[in-house]
């Protein structure tokens, strides 16, 4: 049986196991509003299962294995400011969030404010950063179901993104927060399983011994400094003659620490992860969950360490880059722009690609580096190798695994925009606080077909752009955006609604304008705009990740339409405080 | 809860000092906690973009100082979990809870 048939099947049982699970769920949803939080019903491990199960998503699996794969140690960096963020949420939003609030962020945000102007803010701000999120994870499910089922052929390709969209709208529309939370938990337990798998066998083939593992991945790699800080983000920039470029080596640095910012500050700026926290009916349990996904998140980051530089160690380094820099009739060249030949002269193409030695195959040079496919790769050499039954096997596996997880988060995704669309856009801004419960739900569920639509069609559209560029995106946004709206909310007294509305704006604008004049768009051969030719630049800001400056810059908006507001809320925010440290009225809509 | 008569006691409950001590409690535990783990987080990222001659010495075999660093952000989110997990747990969620059913017995519930 081919791997392909076999990943198929196994996501299909998957796929069949999980609607079963949220069919089931909407039968034992009693009320309209358990369309939402899940009824409040899930345990502090349940929801710690579920939390794990939204949050490590394709790039987290397939992303950080595949850059550590190439690019070394850089790689670990996402796996640490994707752990330590959880002390933010543990420290300072779960249990308050869960306490003040119902439904959405902006119930929180709305608390002791004006009601229209902050709602809308933050479901205008919740839909961007869901959308791109959304965008990373189905452009990543087209990616990796064209390398793992050879399916190169575009329109089969669309008909697969499709598929997701209408999967996820399925998950979201029939099972609501409780069916979406058992895909997460489904999708959680099996993704520890299958990477637990593969880090036993990939230490068991270095006898349990680190040191060799990574002496492995540097001499596989080819690449002697594959160990050190330094191969992908924070270069130590040479100019032309060799000597050290001083600015362009303090530009990447800072670049490295804005991401770095980015990442421990976005994730408790994420409105899919936040409205997870409205799902168990306690602080005390908001905050077991908060731990059990510490515990699960840290475990499984810890294993990229083995999956990445076991990818660099084991895979063919020519068959993990993948495509290679061609000339004008299709030859490889090097990195000079020579054609690679043989000693008569032919030179060699993706069709003899299989008979070049391996001193030629060193002079290739990739082009494609997202290394999305490491993990699947390793999983198939740990199995046995290509054209064995056991790495048949344990490529389906982990394939079809890889599927599930963009699955359980794209549903994740989803639910958050239609719930923020539909309690604060509808109920709150567009009904002013006088739809029933059923109207709600009946917008979420309509919304989250629309937002599903959207998102399949952007994604069909979306495809060449790269999935990390559009996770920093969202990481950067919701850093900037939301989280200095949500801790001025919970703690500081003063705060008030100009504050609210220029705090997300003044993030989520300023994040967005510093991204359309970064590198990321313009101004290099990888930007969305490739620069090739005369191809128009304006790449006027030097970073990759806005977060550095975007970050500050929703703080100190926040601060400043604060204190030239004279709005009070002295009251209010009594409320908001005992509310927040004690779980009174726990649940229960604060009216107006 | 949005009752006219039960308005005051939020503002009551807030000037408690049952409610001031539950307050300091969680602020003294967590505020500096933040601040640290935060400030530990960027020097390792600092020490990683900035010193790169002392985080690429070998410590052991393969494994060199960038490695250690790493691996005890991973140590230090562990223990500040399960640190702030006790103090919760031992020092917050029984006056909290007792403020709650106060609170909500004021409230008529």
């Amino acid at each position: 049986m081919s791997h392909t048939l076999l990943s198929t099947i196994l996501f299909l049982i998957f796929v069949a196991l999980t609607l079963v699970l949220v069919i089931r769920a909407s039968r034992s949803n009693k009320q309209s509003s358990d369309f939402f939080d899940g009824g409040a019903s899930f345990s502090g491990f349940q929801n710690g299962l579920a939390i794990a199960g939204d949050y490590m998503s394709a790039a987290s699996f397939l992303g950080i294995a595949g850059t550590i794969a190439l690019f070394g140690y850089d790689g670990f960096l996402y796996s640490i400011g994707f752990l330590v963020a959880w002390l933010v949420a543990l420290l300072l939003i779960a249990e308050p969030l869960r306490n003040s609030g119902r439904f959405t962020m902006g119930d929180v945000l709305a608390f002791r404010m004006r009601q229209r102007p902050v709602r809308t803010a933050s479901a205008t701000s919740t839909v961007v950063v869901s959308i791109f999120y959304l965008l990373a994870q189905m452009v990543g499910a087209g990616a990796l179901v064209s390398l793992l089922l050879g399916i190169t052929d575009p329109v089969a390709k669309n008909w697969i993104i499709a598929g997701v969209g209408v999967l996820m709208i399925l998950y979201v529309t029939i099972g609501g927060m409780k069916g979406t939370t058992y895909v997460q938990i489904v999708k959680a337990f099996l993704l520890m399983i299958g990477a637990t798998l593969m880090t036993v066998l990939v230490l068991w083939h270095f006898n349990f011994n680190v040191s060799d593992l990574l002496g492995a991945a540097v001499k596989n790699s080819g690449n002697a400094s594959l160990l050190n800080p330094g191969q992908k983000f924070g270069k130590d920039v040479l100019d032309a003659a060799g000597n050290p470029d001083i600015f362009h080596s303090i530009v990447s640095k800072l670049d490295l620490i804005s991401l770095g910012l980015a990442l421990v500050l976005g994730t408790a700026g994420l409105p899919h992860i936040l409205i997870r926290f409205y799902t168990v009916p306690t602080a005390k349990a908001a905050r077991k969950s908060v731990n059990w996904a510490i515990g699960n998140i840290g475990f499984f980051y810890l294993m990229t360490i083995a999956l990445g530089f076991g990818a660099a160690a084991l895979v063919d380094r020519v068959s993990l880059l993948r495509g290679f820099k061609v000339d004008a009739t299709g030859c490889f060249i090097d990195a000079n722009g020579k054609a690679i030949a043989d000693a008569s002269g032919t030179c060699f193409n993706a069709d003899s690609l299989a008979t070049m030695g391996a001193d030629l195959k060193k002079l290739l040079v990739p082009v494609d580096l997202s290394g999305n496919v490491a993990a699947p790769q390793l999983a198939e050499f740990l199995g046995g190798g290509s054209g064995s039954t056991g790495g048949a096997v344990m490529l389906a596996i982990i394939g079809a695994i890889a599927f599930a997880t963009i699955l359980a988060v794209v549903a994740g995704l989803t639910l958050a925009s239609s719930s923020s669309f539909a309690h604060d856009l509808y109920a709150n801004v567009i009904k002013r606080g006088t739809a029933t419960p059923e109207q709600e739900v009946r917008v979420a569920k309509i919304a989250a077909i629309a937002i599903g639509a959207v998102a399949i069609v952007l994604a069909i559209a979306a495809q060449t752009l790269n999935v990390a560029f559009l996770v920093a995106i969202a990481f950067a946004i919701a850093a900037s955006g939301n989280l200095p709206a949500v801790l001025y909310s919970l703690y500081w007294k003063r705060f008030n609604t100009r504050g609210a509305v220029w705090a997300i704006y003044g993030g989520l604008i300023s994040a967005l304008i510093l991204l359309f004049f970064s590198p990321v768009v313009t101004g290099t051969p990888t930007s969305l705009i490739p620069l090739v030719g005369d191809a128009p630049r304006w790449d006027l800001f030097p970073l990759q990740n806005p977060g550095i400056v975007s970050i500050p810059l929703g703080f100190i908006a926040g601060w400043l339409g604060t204190i030239t507001s004279n709005e009070r809320n002295v009251q209010k925010y009594a409320e908001l405080e005992v509310r927040s440290l004690t779980g009174a009225a726990i649940g229960k809509a604060v009216q107006h | 809860m949005s009752d006219p008569q039960h308005d005051g006691i939020w503002e009551e409950t807030q000037n408690s000092p049952e409610f001031k001590e539950l307050k300091r409690r969680f602020r003294s535990f967590a505020f500096p906690l933040t601040i640290a783990f935060l400030a530990w987080y960027f020097l390792y990222v600092i020490l990683t973009a900035f010193a790169r001659d002392f985080v690429n010495q070998p410590v052991l075999g393969n494994i060199n100082v960038a490695f250690v660093l790493g691996l005890l952000q991973f140590v230090t989110t562990f223990i500040i979990a399960w640190l702030y997990e006790r103090h919760s747990s031992s020092k917050l969620d029984a006056p909290s809870e007792a403020l709650r059913d106060k609170v909500e017995k004021g409230l008529g519930k």
